[in-house]
């Protein structure tokens, strides 16, 4: 049965209405038309359709509609303010951390995530943060070097 | 390179090479050939406004096509490669190409963009020396812009010159600029695709969103090469907004949601047929052999090798195995296809813009006018989307419901299940070392699984000889190209051999390349990979962890080093650090180059250490990522990459090279850090554990 739920999507307040237990990525892609959000493996082994809610990265292919009611979604669209580009994602271009970009949304949302809380990580602490999300094309150093370059920027603003 | 030289030497030959299938299967792809249009107008428009579009048939898979084609026409015109356009992989507005693999962008679309772009640039040289009076010696081109050097108020722009039409005069051949002018070629330029990857406006082929899509999810069977005979489609059928479609032995569920149209398939019940194969992810070996061992045929054959082998001081006999492994693109395969007014459009995430179009052209029984395929950002290929079942259902499906736009969408199951594998093989090599240690008396192998390509490499063998079988249908799964296909199956089994070889003499695997390698250029490389990595290579095991392997891509040369950490009670291994001295020729993009090398050593620490099919008849075990294992972060080790200085030669493709030694150069670790041999690619924990009993205790 259709449900009306309300949360706030990238800043703003969204109501949609559709089953509770639909999983988020098909509502934020085919309801609200943000494909930023990529479908890998629907088992949340994968990463890519990575969000935060209330700041928290989850894994939007196994957090239903329901879960995310009267909570804040953030998703790859939401990232950059006024057309400018969230530090995680500056780096991400700058380092040209990714190459078929599949798992570039996810990749990015679960390093702004972990940043957030711990801007100052050392490597083998961005490693456990990202180990929940694949690429296949092999950006991984990359990916290390620029959610490193990140933390710096994000930290040294604090 | 001229270009019709290059024309001629590639229409015939080069296709029957690119399209080298696992020996014994059919042919992958249509061997269809096409020619690359001589007009450079084909490549290049040029607006009214005076914007330079690059219309090309490959496709932007990662590897960074889209920027690296946009710096060579960017190097002839004067431009910034930001200003360019690229359309990519349009099979109505681009002209043909081969497919987006084997490394052939750089090797051979380049050489013709580099020249048609050389072409319009002395054609809009002309063109601006007669509106300007001046001599072409007298001009200069920058920007979009021709001014008379002596008086730069006399200008004139691409635009004003062509006026939005197409340029009619042609020149022929016109050399590209030499290397010494060149601004933008071996320098590193942002990646074009950059922005809209990092902001997620990148579209996929299932980002497309048009309206009334309807999404398809197709009924399995649950065994590969089953059919379906009968469908109880009642439940679904029931559930609200669902339609059937059915087609052959192609039945789909369709629904404007996709997770909708997943569920309603659920609720399906088919019966299949189909006989069940008799053999499993452990007998398969053994199973290649027998079934390859009456096709056997010699294919190189030098000297004599029963003489030789009398010559052979050291002789070591060696058995290498490799297991089936998934493309595994992230993006699973998916395609939107579309009929309209008797013309099938299909938006597509491919390698082979215009093998899809044949393919698709083929299966509906239409002319190739009547099907377009247009590329979209592709989420990853890597070998597993030359070829398009998916697009073909997709098209099948559309073909019976005129106007609507249908989406079909693999999900990570029907990816790993439908998925043309890297085949399974079996290598078998006899050979010997003679007494002086400097030569090879004697080597003899034979592959199983795959052909012989690439199995040798510039090291001076006394005898030799190669056999592979020529066996149809030896597969009894689904096989296909797999990143430098055939290739890193031989080099395993070469690299390891040899590192045994000179173990068993007491010679280091330095020592023994060096006195067997024939060709300066690998010679170099090797030098360059052992100084680089600051080794002073010992006769293994040494203990510390350090392994060496050499593998070739056609003329593209790669040097690997590894170092491992062995645990001997889990028999995790993990790669501490990684190098790779490459020699592709000319590097154009040189951090793109770099990011396939990279990607490269890091997708082959996977096909070493943990990615493998599992199956049981048809049956394919592995669903998705808990069981198929694509190395993570903490699998991934400190990476060197250097090139070799050698900018006087043809641009080899990077894609492949770097494939090649990887899982040897990992094996050949092991050993320096155990003493154990393993020999069967994945070397997951309980191989390595194997392995280590196997170890003579001293």
């Amino acid at each position: 049965m259709d449900a009306t739920v309300s949360f706030i999507l990238n800043g703003k307040p969204v109501t949609v209405a559709s089953p509770r237990d639909r999983m988020l990525v098909w509502v934020l892609r085919d309801e609200l038309g943000l494909t930023g959000t990529k479908v890998g493996c629907e088992a949340g082994l994968c990463g890519a359709c990575t969000v935060l809610v209330d700041f928290e990265a989850v894994p939007s292919c196994s957090t239903s509609l329901g879960d995310v009611a009267g909570k804040t979604v953030l998703t790859i669209e939401g990232l950059a303010v006024d057309g400018q580009l969230n530090p995680v994602q500056k780096a991400f271009q700058e380092h040209h951390a990714f190459q078929c970009g599949y798992c570039t949304s996810g990749m990015i949302m679960a390093a702004w995530a972990f940043l957030k809380k711990k801007p100052k990580a050392t490597r083998s602490e961005i490693v456990e943060a990202m180990e929940g999300n694949l690429c296949r094309c092999g950006a991984h150093v990359r990916i290390l070097d620029a959610v490193e370059t990140a933390g710096k920027v994000i930290g040294g603003v604090r | 390179m001229r270009r019709r030289d290059f024309l001629q030497g590639v229409t015939a030959g080069a296709l029957t090479f690119f399209f080298t299938t696992p020996a014994g299967s059919a042919p992958i792809v249509p061997t269809r050939p096409g020619t690359y249009p001589e007009d450079f107008n084909a490549y290049l428009k040029i607006s009214a406004d005076g914007h330079v579009s690059c219309l090309v048939g490959k496709v932007e898979l990662g590897q960074g096509a889209m920027t690296v084609l946009a710096m060579l026409v960017a190097e002839e015109l004067e431009l910034d490669p930001a200003k360019v356009d690229m359309v990519l992989g349009d099979t109505d507005l681009c002209p043909w190409d081969m497919p987006t693999g084997g490394s052939l962008t750089m090797w051979h679309t380049a050489p013709v963009l580099r020249g048609a772009a050389a072409e319009a640039r002395a054609v809009l040289l002309r063109m601006a020396s007669k509106a300007l009076g001046s001599p072409v010696s007298g001009l200069t081109l920058k920007d979009g812009a021709i001014w008379v050097k002596e008086a730069p108020m006399r200008r004139t722009t691409f635009g004003e010159l062509v006026q939005g039409r197409k340029m009619e005069r042609h020149l022929g051949k016109v050399k590209p600029k030499p290397l010494s002018d060149c601004t933008l070629i071996g320098r590193r330029v942002p990646r074009k695709d950059a922005l809209a990857k990092v902001t997620g406006a990148a579209k996929y082929a299932g980002d497309l969103r048009l309206p009334g899509t309807l999404h398809a999810c197709i009924l399995r069977p649950p065994a590969q090469g089953q059919t379906l005979v009968t469908a109880d489609t009642a439940a679904a059928e029931r559930v609200p907004g669902v339609r059937i479609v059915r087609d052959g032995t192609l039945l789909a569920v369709l629904h404007a949601q996709p997770d909708t149209a997943r569920k309603a398939l659920a609720l399906v019940k088919g019966t299949f047929e189909g006989s069940e194969l008799d053999v499993d992810d452990v007998r398969i070996y053994q199973y290649l052999v027998d079934k390859a061992a009456p096709g056997q045929r010699v294919v190189i054959s030098r000297g004599d090798i029963a003489a030789g082998e009398k010559r052979a001081a050291t002789v070591v006999e060696g058995e290498y195995r490799n297991a089936y492994e998934s493309h595994a693109t992230l993006e699973p395969h998916t395609s939107v296809a579309k009929w309209e007014e008797g013309r099938m459009t299909v938006w597509a995430s491919t390698q082979s813009p215009f093998v899809f179009r044949d393919s698709v052209a083929d299966a509906l029984k239409l002319g190739q006018d009547k099907v377009r395929i247009i590329a979209q950002f592709v989420g990853g290929g890597f070998g597993g989307k030359l070829v398009g079942p998916g697009a073909i259902e997709a098209a099948r499906i559309a073909r019976q419901v005129p106007g609507v736009p249908i989406q079909v969408a693999w999900n990570r199951e029907e990816d790993l299940f439908l998925d043309g594998y890297r085949p399974a093989a079996v290598v078998k090599i006899r050979s010997g070392l003679d007494a002086g240690r400097g030569a090879i008396t004697f080597w003899d192998s034979t592959v199983a699984g795959v052909s012989q390509g690439e199995a040798e490499l510039s090291y001076e063998m006394q005898t030799n000889r190669y056999q592979a079988p020529t066996v149809s249908g030896l597969h009894p799964l689904k096989v296909g190209a797999w990143r430098a296909p055939n290739a890193h199956t031989n080099a395993f089994a070469r690299e390891s051999q040899l590192d045994a070889l000179a173990a068993k003499a007491g010679l280091d695997p330095v020592t023994l390349r060096r006195r067997l390698i024939t060709d300066a250029r690998l010679l170099h490389l090797l030098d360059l990979a052992v100084e680089t990595f600051d080794w002073e290579p010992a006769a293994g095991p040494t203990g510390r962890g350090i392994g060496l392997a050499c593998g070739a891509w056609r003329q593209g040369l790669v040097v690997a080093l590894a170092q491992v950490s062995v645990d001997r009670t889990t028999g995790k291994v993990k790669t501490e650090r990684f190098l790779e001295a490459v020699d592709v020729g000319l590097v154009v993009n040189p951090d793109g180059a770099r990011q396939q090398v990279e990607g490269a050593i890091t997708m082959c620490i996977g096909q070493a250490l943990s990615e493998e099919i599992h199956f049981k008849g048809g049956h394919i075990l592995d669903k998705n990522f808990d069981t198929y294992l694509l190395p993570r972060f903490s699998a991934i080790p400190r990476i060197q990459v250097v090139f070799a200085d050698n900018a006087t030669s043809v641009t080899q493709g990077i894609g492949e090279p770097p494939v090649v030694p990887v899982a040897a150069a990992l094996a050949n670790a092991v050993f320096d850090a155990t003493g154990a041999r393993v020999t069967h690619v994945p070397f997951t924990p309980e191989r390595i554990l194997e392995a280590l009993k196997r170890v003579p205790t001293k």
